[in-house]
Parts: C-alpha cells; sequence; structure tokens
C-alpha cells in the first residue's frame, strides 16, 4: 500500500476536432480499486486504451507498474489486464480452450498454461463450464471467462472498461465478487462505469471525468457528500393541490422546492430527512390532504452528473 | 504473487522463437474453429458447389466456349474458373474473420499482452491459406466426380494447385486491410459486392473474347484470369485466349499479380494495423 501503480499527468488527446482528453490526471495507489464515473464520450474509455497501450496520445506523460507507457509498452503490457467493453473471448472455444489460448500467449507452455486455466476456472466459478463452447455462455458467464482471461499472469494492474454494462443483476453480483476478490489479493483495478451504486460498492476512490478532464476525485463517500441531500417529495393527487404542498415541503427543506407539473409533482432537497418526512407528513394528515405519494429519493446518479457538470449523462456511444 | 510473462531474448534468435510459438497459438486457435464449426465451413464452399451446378448444368448446355458446339468440354473449361473464383472470393473470409476479431475487442485484447501484435495478421494469413488449400482439395473432388479430369502430369497439377493458392495467399492482404477498414463485421459482409465482379468479370465461366471489347478487356487483365488461364494450361484443360498479352502469358501473369497485389495491399494492410493505435 501507499506506492502508487498508476500515474497519469496532464494527459492530452485529440481525434479530429474533437479533444477526448484534456489535460487529464490519474492517481491510483497499489491494492486500491478507481473508479473513473462519467457520461458517455467523457473519455473514460479513452483513458483506458491509452493506459493499457492500444492508443498514443499527444500531450502529458502515463506510468502504470513504474513504466512509462509511451516508451516501455512492452514491459507495461507484462504487467497489465484488460477487459474491455465487449467480451473479447473467442466464442467457438470452450472454456477451457479459450484460457489455454490466452495462456500460450501470455507465453506460459502448455502444462503451466493448462494448470492456471483449471486454478481460474475454480476461481471464476466456472470449472462445470469448463468444456462447454463460450457461445452457450449467459452474459455474467462470459463476463467472468473475460476477466479470467485477463488474469492469466496475475496482473499487477487490472482494467476493466464498463465490466458490468447489459448485464443482469446476477451478473453483475458474479462480476463484483470477482473483482472484490481480485483487490482482496493485491491487484490493482482501474474500472470504468455508468453506475453509482457499481462504484459506490467497489471502489476506493472515484476519478469524476467530463469532457475529458477532471471533475471531482474523492472517496465514494465523500463523492456522495458533494452530490447533495435526500430529497423530500410529494406526488399530488389532485394538482391543484400543488401550491398547498409546496408550501408544506417548503416549511422543512434545506434549499429551493421544485415543482414539476407535469409529474404533478414537489420536491426539495432536506438535510434531516427522515424529520423532514414525518413532519410533512404530519401537515398533510392535519391539513387532510391524500396524496399520490410521498418519500425520500436519495440523488440518482443523472442527478449527481446534473449538479456535477450540468447536463445530463446522454445515452449516444462514444 | 504477480507473476511476469517471460520475456524474449533480445537477441534475434530468441525473438523469432516467440514469434513463431504466438503464430502458432493463433494458427492452432484457427484450427480448433474449424474442427468446432464444420458447418461454417461447408457453407463457405456451398456457394461455389452451387455455381458450379448452375453454369455446368443449367447454363453450360448453351455455352460454346470452345467453338466446337454448345456444351461441349464445359466442364473442362469451367472447373478451373471454379477453383480460382473460388480463391478470388476467398479475401471476404478474411476480411470477415479480422471485422469480427476487431469488433469483438479480440484484436485489442492482444495488443494489450505482451506478444507479437503481428500474429493476428500473420496467424490469420497462415490460417487462411491453410484453409483454402482444405477449400481447394474438397471442390477438386467434387470435380472429379462430376467429370473433371487433369491431363497434366502429376508435377503440373501439384503446381497449378500452387498458383491457385499463390493467387489466394496475396488476397489475403487485401482481406485484412479491407477487415481493418471496415467499421463493423456487417460492412464486412457487403463486400461481396466487391467481390463478386472481381470474380465473375473474368475468364471463369466464359472467354473475355465473347464479351463486349471493353468488358473482354477488364476480364483478360484481371488477375482471377490469368490464374484460371495458367491452370488451365497446366491442367491440360481447354482455354480460349485471346490476343492480349496477361492471355497470352497467362502462367507469368499469374505468378506476377499476386506479387503486385502483394506489393501493394500489404504495406497498406500493415500501416492500417499499426495506425489503431492512433
Amino acid at each position: 500500500m501507499g506506492t502508487t501503480t498508476v500515474e497519469a499527468n496532464n494527459l492530452g488527446k485529440r481525434f479530429k476536432d474533437t479533444a477526448a482528453l484534456d489535460g487529464f490526471d490519474l492517481t491510483a495507489e497499489a491494492g486500491t480499486v478507481l473508479g473513473l464515473l462519467g457520461p458517455n464520450g467523457a473519455g473514460k474509455t479513452t483513458t483506458v486504451r491509452i493506459l493499457t497501450t492500444l492508443l498514443r496520445f499527444d500531450t502529458g506523460s502515463a506510468a502504470v507498474a513504474g513504466f512509462d507507457v509511451a516508451r516501455d509498452a512492452r514491459q507495461v503490457r507484462r504487467r497489465i489486464g484488460l477487459t474491455g467493453q465487449q467480451t473479447a473471448v473467442d466464442e467457438l472455444l470452450t472454456a477451457r480452450q479459450n484460457l489455454i489460448l490466452f495462456g500460450k500467449l501470455f507465453r506460459l507452455d502448455k502444462t503451466r498454461a493448462g494448470e492456471r486455466a483449471d486454478q481460474l476456472l475454480a476461481q471464476f466459478g466456472l470449472a462445470d463450464a469448463a468444456h462447454r463452447q463460450a457461445k452457450g455462455f449467459s452474459g455474467g458467464m462470459k463476463r467472468r471467462l473475460d476477466l479470467a482471461a485477463s488474469m492469466i499472469l496475475a496482473p499487477q494492474v487490472l482494467f476493466l472498461d464498463e465490466p458490468t454494462t447489459g448485464l443482469d443483476p446476477a451478473g453483475r453480483r458474479e462480476v463484483w465478487d470477482a473483482v472484490e476478490g481480485l483487490a482482496a489479493d493485491g491487484t490493482t483495478v482501474v474500472l470504468t462505469t455508468h453506475y453509482l451504486d457499481e462504484a459506490d460498492r467497489l471502489c476506493d476512490r472515484i476519478a469524476v471525468i467530463d469532457h475529458g478532464r477532471n471533475l471531482v476525485d474523492d472517496t465514494p463517500a465523500g463523492l456522495k457528500r458533494r452530490m447533495g441531500h435526500d430529497r423530500l417529495e410529494i406526488v399530488a393527487a389532485d394538482p391543484s393541490d400543488l401550491p398547498v404542498l409546496q408550501g408544506i415541503i417548503a416549511a422543512v427543506a434545506d434549499g429551493d422546492t421544485a415543482i414539476d407539473e407535469g409529474a404533478s409533482s414537489v420536491s426539495a432537497p432536506v438535510k434531516e430527512s427522515v424529520a423532514a418526512l414525518t413532519a410533512a407528513a404530519t401537515s398533510l394528515r392535519d391539513k387532510q390532504l391524500t396524496v399520490a405519494d410521498i418519500g425520500l429519493r436519495r440523488p440518482t446518479l443523472d442527478e449527481a452528473f446534473l449538479e456535477l457538470i450540468g447536463t445530463p449523462a446522454k445515452e449516444d456511444q462514444q | 504473487m504477480t507473476t511476469l510473462a517471460p520475456l524474449p531474448d533480445e537477441t534475434l534468435a530468441g525473438r523469432l522463437k516467440w514469434t513463431l510459438h504466438d503464430y502458432r497459438a493463433i494458427v492452432g486457435q484457427e484450427f480448433t474453429h474449424l474442427w468446432r464449426q464444420p458447418v461454417n465451413f461447408a457453407w463457405q464452399l456451398g456457394f461455389p458447389i452451387v455455381m458450379v451446378l448452375l453454369f455446368v448444368y443449367v447454363f453450360g448446355s448453351a455455352m460454346d466456349v470452345t467453338g466446337q458446339g454448345a456444351g461441349v468440354d464445359y466442364v473442362a473449361y469451367a472447373m478451373p474458373g471454379m477453383f480460382a473464383m473460388t480463391m478470388a472470393f476467398g479475401f471476404t473470409n478474411t476480411a470477415w474473420a479480422v471485422a469480427e476479431a476487431k469488433q469483438k475487442g479480440f484484436i485489442d485484447r492482444v495488443r494489450s499482452m505482451p506478444m507479437a501484435s503481428s500474429a493476428v495478421v500473420v496467424g490469420r494469413n497462415i490460417a487462411d491459406t491453410i484453409h483454402a488449400a482444405v477449400d481447394l482439395l474438397v471442390l477438386f473432388l467434387i470435380a472429379l466426380v462430376i467429370g473433371w479430369r487433369s491431363d497434366g502430369t502429376f508435377w503440373e497439377t501439384l503446381g497449378a494447385f500452387a498458383i491457385l493458392l499463390w493467387l489466394r495467399f496475396a488476397l489475403i492482404w487485401v482481406g485484412v486491410w479491407l477487415g481493418l477498414l471496415v467499421k463493423s463485421v456487417e460492412q464486412a459482409g457487403n463486400l461481396f459486392a466487391i467481390a463478386f465482379p472481381f470474380g465473375m468479370v473474368s475468364s471463369v465461366f466464359t472467354p473475355p473474347e465473347l464479351m463486349p471489347d471493353w468488358l473482354g478487356a477488364i476480364a483478360a487483365w484481371n488477375p482471377v484470369s490469368a490464374t484460371a488461364t495458367a491452370i488451365r494450361e497446366l491442367f491440360g484443360n481447354p482455354s480460349a485466349v485471346g490476343d492480349s498479352w496477361p492471355e497470352q502469358h497467362a502462367l507469368t501473369a499469374a505468378i506476377v499479380w499476386p506479387v503486385i497485389i502483394t506489393v501493394i495491399f500489404l504495406p497498406l494492410a500493415v500501416r492500417k494495423f499499426q495506425n489503431l493505435g492512433r
């Protein structure tokens, strides 16, 4: 602990007219999990591609596992693992054949490649599926196989680009468990994600990136504090009640109330959320008002982005 | 607990050893594919087989390529053309495989590994050439079944085989280049629109002489025609050659054309591969 395994300073990368990275800094300590959080097109994948030697950069410097990414690409490649956005396993091969193939390409001899394949299959819960073709696997199984393939040499640094995108909840949990296990064994993990819950669960630090620049670099707890408080929301049963409801919420709010006419709802940030909820519910009862819904909402990731970067998370692919 | 990939010796021999090791691993992977998916293999051969049946039995009876009457010797004329055409179309298979490897992130994964990154391209090349040889053997057997024969000597027949593979080998670079160029596997599938005229506007099914002048000139100079005509000569099959240089010197043209193709497309493919990092 304490040594820096991934360090990028002032990274800049342009694709034609757009700056994918514009002076981005990144640091990850050995044995920690770093989350790169940001909307699509923010520069997450570009950062991962640069740090894994797949992409040249225009300005700045980057070092992984103590080696310069640009000058010592080969040394870096010996110390990293990469799981990209697509599952880069050979679907026609069996799980075991895949791991042996990658083992050979990592230059293990046949015996060691086979031993390592069996270890990893057991570690990632794929032993029963070892001799089945990967094309019949579920999304979570493919991802785990993909992860196993990038773990063949037990790399110092593992890069995961959106490891759970497109997975169902069970699949996500499988991948999370695998990542947690690796981090516990001392692997430094750099992962990109859209999901706050994922970053929250896995990461020691989170770097929020947008338009290729650092926005925030903090622990999950610190990030959540920045994202503001819970919001108290009341959905009116009758839209004509909205002004009254606004009054009720304003009385307990710690900020401006917002009215959403379309959803017939009123909301406002609250500090002491449970107390505020109770107070608001009491006023409703006193005024004998019927409402469609009342509740507390944690800020969603979209709202977090809205608050941090002023635009909603884009849905388009980068 | 972290293991490092063995660092290849910096000597030429050491690097060569590991490079060959990587090529072998990739070629081995391709063979497992073949083994695992014989159906794919059958489909790839389905097209030339359908074309054989179509041309030999449907159109063939109306074809008078030797001037001795419709249908005479058409099987003997068309089969070498079919071999050449199958080789010509082969680059679409290469392009498709490369595009798929790129789209699925396989190429990225390999590029982030401490291996010879050329293995993706060269391994593909070796695997495709062997694959093409198997294709040819199967077609060869089918041709024998429907009555085609090589009248050449053993060595001439073997030479014809080599000339066919030589064309396929050169076209692999075209396939690699196109496979890296296209944006998706779907686009790679559309490459057949290029392959079709490339294979067909040639002496494969009809002598260029029988085509309109301008088209005949294109067909006569088509590398596929050179290969088709050259192997007809080697097989001792009937041929119908015009006055143009490549038709008169088919064997030379069949050797030189693939060299020209390689000289142009090998550097293009290599550069495209290196530029993946830009």
